[in-house]
């Protein structure tokens, strides 16, 4: 399959009065036509960051790039001025952003909101954008849209304002999609909607897709591949199943240990993972889990743990993949479910040192 | 890669140390003074008020002349090394007038602020804790009054009441309080449901003291900026209402009244305009700097 | 929409009363006013006083009939001078004072806006600091401070502008220019402050990520959200404008309304000074009113809430 993108080792800071955080440190995957990928993890770990990055919306400064490179279509972005950006944000890739209550502008309407892209995009006059809007608004499942282009934000709803953000997102036809927790702000059976619209629409379009959450419950339904992040890095990284069924990282299994599921539905049982995220002004030494970590190693302290591969598609970064690690058990609710993958390697290789 | 086999032993989590790392905690105080000193305007507007206190306090002594007493031999003189900053049309010294003048435009400033807190502060409070009709009732009153134009209100009030010291800050506090009155309340409604202040009721504490040991403490960062915003308004104010002819009377000096007397000369004797009018822009300037400067130490939405 | 003006009208309404009431009892308990009954006064000014005010009848009657002759539009005679009464005078100054409060407002808008935009789009910056810099000292510089040295230095030391008087268009500029410096630095903050608030928010983001360039963001999505908070400070804008007319006027030598009032609180010309408060306070109002009005206009959320900001 063809790669659309390709992000490696991406460096992100930010200069604040505290000192300089590290908001990414040392990201890298990739992304193929048509697929979904999901990034999870808590907040704060760096997820809008490094998504905001690819497109370079990230405020510049406090903001700065300061390692890696994004390969978009082979082509990298990191060095490209604003007005080259321009030309590929909205057209190439589009974002849809958490929060529909706040991402629309409140004194355009959302039929001008829509248009705006079209006409800058796809050279289109305003008669034809509006046309266009139309459709639009019909293809996410917006009810009556040649009234409701007329509209401003205040007077949709909820899900009908992400409906249009997706609108807004999709109008010149992207390669690639972001969508930053674009469900986390609805109620539950709008999500579903607005899920089952995102599916639908990318198996018309063939675009690819990241897919940001911090719920692991909407992961299973919409991503082919997962990569957990943790204070701006990725821990692990495989395919759904093998992030479901076959964790190797404490961390994702703590993730998934406080996931609600079906047969699990009694939120008490829920394990929420102990202890806050490190302060990614002075990331601590060793693994920045460590801390929180109950399998945390005595080396973990000191060293960073390198990336091991477990399958081919498969990562994760952690000590315990070490031969001289001792074994663990993951969580009882982690346990349950794991099974034995056929593409699994014998043993766990090491990638590259430290990294 | 040899790392020896006892590093791989288990030892769990260490929340305690990641807390630690977490939170390099800074008391409140002392995270508001070091963005205040990163602040250069904030900062030289600080020494600037330090250098005009100093010289209201200061000042009338360094000058062997007496800032009342009329010379009309030497009249409408030249700034020089006799008189620094020349003499107005009664030959007094406009030296010892401005540095008089500071003490009575600061001392009016200071005092409006301090009136405006102490009503706001009852009122606010009052409002706020009690809470339900008193709250609604005692903040209509409040709204209604807000609504009148401020300066004209002023102006009415010295006409009906008559010049002088006192007058002046009475008309200039009988609007001023309300700002304060209502931070006061936000604040007190903000606190209330906070659980301390839910904890030393159940312990029996009264009103009385809870608003004294806890909600006015807690209220003092938006308190100190208001002040500090206030006392370069009633400067202004004084200087405004002087100059309209309804300051201070003869002989006191201030700012506004030289200024006032100063005006109809200015083609021939400017410096007796000149000098009052730029100490009362710089007094504002410096009241308004290091006030802006407290605000945005306190903000906060910028504390990271 | 109307029911919302209607609502505003009636709030208006009732303040303007209060203010009318209020100005009405204060003058009667000024020292020296025309309504205690030890005054000496010239029998015409007398005469007028009493066919205005019916200095006989109860004082519930004569607020009665005060009341309505402000409804009427009828501000009463002057307590100073026989042969004037405050209609005349507001009709003599008011439209001086006018052209010059709207030569103000034009250059505070104007240059306030342009300050305050460039300070937010270059924030941190060194037009940033400039712009704010000019800012402090605008609010420092009390406008009447203004007003006498851009008299001293442009028009007596350098002889740019005429010194004073009122004639032409050159005669407008150094006192409509002192009259703006207050409000234009408080616009030029207000706008920074709230185009920086408006440049955080997550639609500023969805409008870079449709791909549009900065300056589109800035006019079409940025601006006009940002003047939100500037439009309703056009209400204490034009009072500030007011009541800086009254010192600028003087400075200038300006035969405006605000000179007049202020010859009329140094005579104690009490019947004067209640009608052009009472004048002020409508103008004042209607103003608030015709901001609100307007913000109803740019916000679409206010026009079908029906007066309540929506959701
Ligand atoms: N403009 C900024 N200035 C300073 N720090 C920033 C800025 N933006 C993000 N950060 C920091 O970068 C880190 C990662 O933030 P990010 O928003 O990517 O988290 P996230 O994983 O998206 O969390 P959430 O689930 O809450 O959206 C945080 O520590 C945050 O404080
Ligand atoms: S490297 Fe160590 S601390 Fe990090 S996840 Fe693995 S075991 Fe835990
Ligand atoms: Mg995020």
């Amino acid at each position: 399959m063809e790669k659309i993108l390709e992000v490696k080792d991406l460096e992100v800071s930010f200069q604040t009065y505290g000192g300089s955080v590290k908001a990414v440190r040392g990201v890298s995957f990739d992304l193929h036509k048509g697929e979904t990928l999901a990034i999870v993890g808590e907040s704060g770990s760096g997820k809008s960051v490094t998504s905001q990055t690819i497109m370079k919306l990230i405020p510049m400064p406090p903001g700065k790039i300061t390692g890696g490179q994004i390969l978009f279509n082979g082509d990298d972005i990191v060095p490209k001025t604003e007005k080259q950006m321009e030309k590929i944000r909205g057209k190439e890739i589009s974002m849809i952003f958490q929060d529909p209550m706040t991402s629309l502008n409140p004194t355009m309407k959302i039929g001008t909101q829509i248009m705006e892209g079209l006409i800058k995009h796809q050279n289109m006059s305003k008669q034809a954008a509006k046309t266009r809007a139309v459709e639009l608004l019909n293809l996410v499942g917006i009810p009556m849209p040649e009234r409701r282009v007329n509209q401003y934000p205040h007077e949709f709803s909820g899900g009908m304002r992400q409906r249009a953000m997706i609108a807004i997102a999709l109008a010149a036809n992207p390669k690639l999609l972001i969508a930053d927790e674009p469900t986390t702000a609805l109620d539950v059976t709008i999500q579903a909607q607005i899920l089952d619209l995102m599916k639908d629409l990318q198996s018309k379009m063939d675009t690819s897709i990241i897919f940001i959450t911090h719920d692991l419950g909407v992961v299973a339904n919409v991503a082919d591949r997962v990569a957990v992040m943790y204070a701006g890095q990725i821990v692990e990284m495989g395919t759904v199943d093998e992030i479901f069924y076959d964790p190797r990282h404490p961390y994702t299994w703590g993730l998934l240990a406080s996931m609600p599921s079906l047969d699990n539905d009694n939120k008490a049982d829920l394990a929420a993972i102990p202890g806050t995220p490190p302060d990614l002004t002075n990331p601590p030494k060793g693994d920045a889990f460590a801390a929180r970590n109950q399998y945390a190693l005595a080396i973990d302290f000191e060293e960073e743990p390198p990336m091991y591969q477990i399958s081919e598609t498969h990562f994760a970064k952690t000590w315990l993949l070490h031969p001289d690690a001792p074994k663990v058990e993951p969580p009882e609710a982690v346990k349950k479910r794991m099974r034995q993958l056929s593409s699994t390697f014998d043993q766990a290789v090491l990638m590259k040192e430290g990294k | 890669m040899q790392i020896s086999k006892d590093k791989f032993q288990l030892v769990g989590t260490k929340i305690s140390e990641a807390e630690k790392i977490s939170k390099p905690s800074l008391s409140f105080w002392k995270d508001v003074f070091i963005r205040f000193r990163k602040n250069k305007l904030a900062m030289f507007g600080l020494v600037l008020l330090a250098i005009l206190i100093f010289m209201a306090i200061f000042g009338p002594y360094m000058t062997e002349y007496d800032y009342a007493t009329n010379d009309l031999t030497n009249k409408n003189q030249e700034p020089s090394s006799e008189h620094w900053f020349g003499t107005d049309d009664l030959g007094r010294d406009v030296f010892a007038r401005t540095w008089e003048g500071a003490r009575i435009s600061i001392f009016i400033g200071v005092a409006a602020a301090l009136i405006d807190l102490f009503i706001g502060v009852l009122w606010g409070g009052i409002s706020g804790y009690k809470g339900g009709r008193t709250d609604e009732m005692m903040m209509r009153f409040a709204d209604v009054l807000y609504g009148v134009p401020y300066l004209l209100l002023v102006i009415l009030l010295m006409v009906v009441l008559g010049q002088g010291l006192g007058t002046m800050i009475l008309a200039m506090t009988i609007t001023g309080w309300i700002n304060m009155a209502r931070i006061v309340r936000g604040q007190v409604l903000s606190l209330k449901s906070q659980e301390y202040v839910l904890a030393a009721k159940t312990l029996g504490a009264n009103t009385s003291r809870i608003m004294a040991k806890h909600l006015i403490p807690n209220s003092m960062a938006p308190i100190l900026v208001t002040m500090t915003l206030t006392i370069p308004n009633a400067i202004f104010t004084e200087a405004f209402l002087s100059f309209i002819g309804l300051g201070l009377t003869p002989p006191l000096a201030s700012w506004g009244t030289m200024a006032n007397d100063g005006l109809p000369a200015i083609r021939y004797y400017p410096w007796r305009l000149f000098f009052p009018a730029i100490f009362i822009s710089l007094t504002i300037f410096a009241f308004n700097v290091v006030g802006d400067g407290l605000r945005d130490a306190l903000d906060p939405r910028l504390r990271k | 929409m109307a029911k919302y003006i209607g609502k505003r009208l009636l709030y208006m309404l009732i303040s303007l009363w209060l203010i009318i009431t209020a100005t009405f009892f204060f003058m009667r308990i000024a020292p020296g006013n025309p309504f205690t009954s030890e005054k000496q006064l010239p029998p015409e000014i007398e005469a007028n006083l009493n066919a205005h005010y019916g200095l006989d009848k109860p004082w519930y009657a004569q607020y009665g009939d005060y009341l309505l002759k402000v409804v009427k539009w009828d501000f009463g005679p002057s307590f100073k001078y026989k042969s004037q009464t405050v209609n005349d005078l507001i009709s003599e100054g008011f439209p001086v004072s006018f052209i010059l409060g709207m030569e103000a407002i034009l250059l505070a808008v104007a240059f306030g806006l342009i300050l305050g935009i460039i300070a937010a789009l270059k924030h941190n910056k060194w037009q940033d600091y400039t712009a704010m810099i000019i800012a402090v000292a605008g609010i420092s510089v009390p406008s009447f401070i203004m007003a006498t040295f851009l008299q001293y230095f442009l028009a007596i030391k350098m002889g740019i502008f005429p010194v004073a008087r009122f004639e032409t268009f050159m005669h407008t500029i150094l006192p409509a220019l002192a009259l703006a410096s207050t409000p234009m630095a408080f616009i030029a903050r207000l706008t920074r402050s709230s185009m920086l608030e408006v440049m955080s928010n997550d639609y500023i983001k969805t409008a870079k990520a449709k791909g549009l360039s900065q300056g589109v963001i800035t006019v079409k999505h940025a601006i006009r959200n940002a003047l939100l908070p500037v439009v309703t400070y056009m209400g204490p804008l034009t009072a500030g404008i007011l009541t800086g007319s009254f010192v600028i006027e003087r400075i200038f030598g300006i035969p405006g309304l605000g000179a007049h009032f202020v010859t009329s609180i140094t005579n104690r010309d009490y019947t004067v000074i209640m009608g052009v408060t009472v004048f002020y306070s409508i103008i004042l109002l209607a103003s608030i009113l015709l901001v609100d009005i307007a913000y109803g206009i740019i916000d679409p959320r206010i026009k079908l809430a029906g007066g309540k900001k929506g959701e």
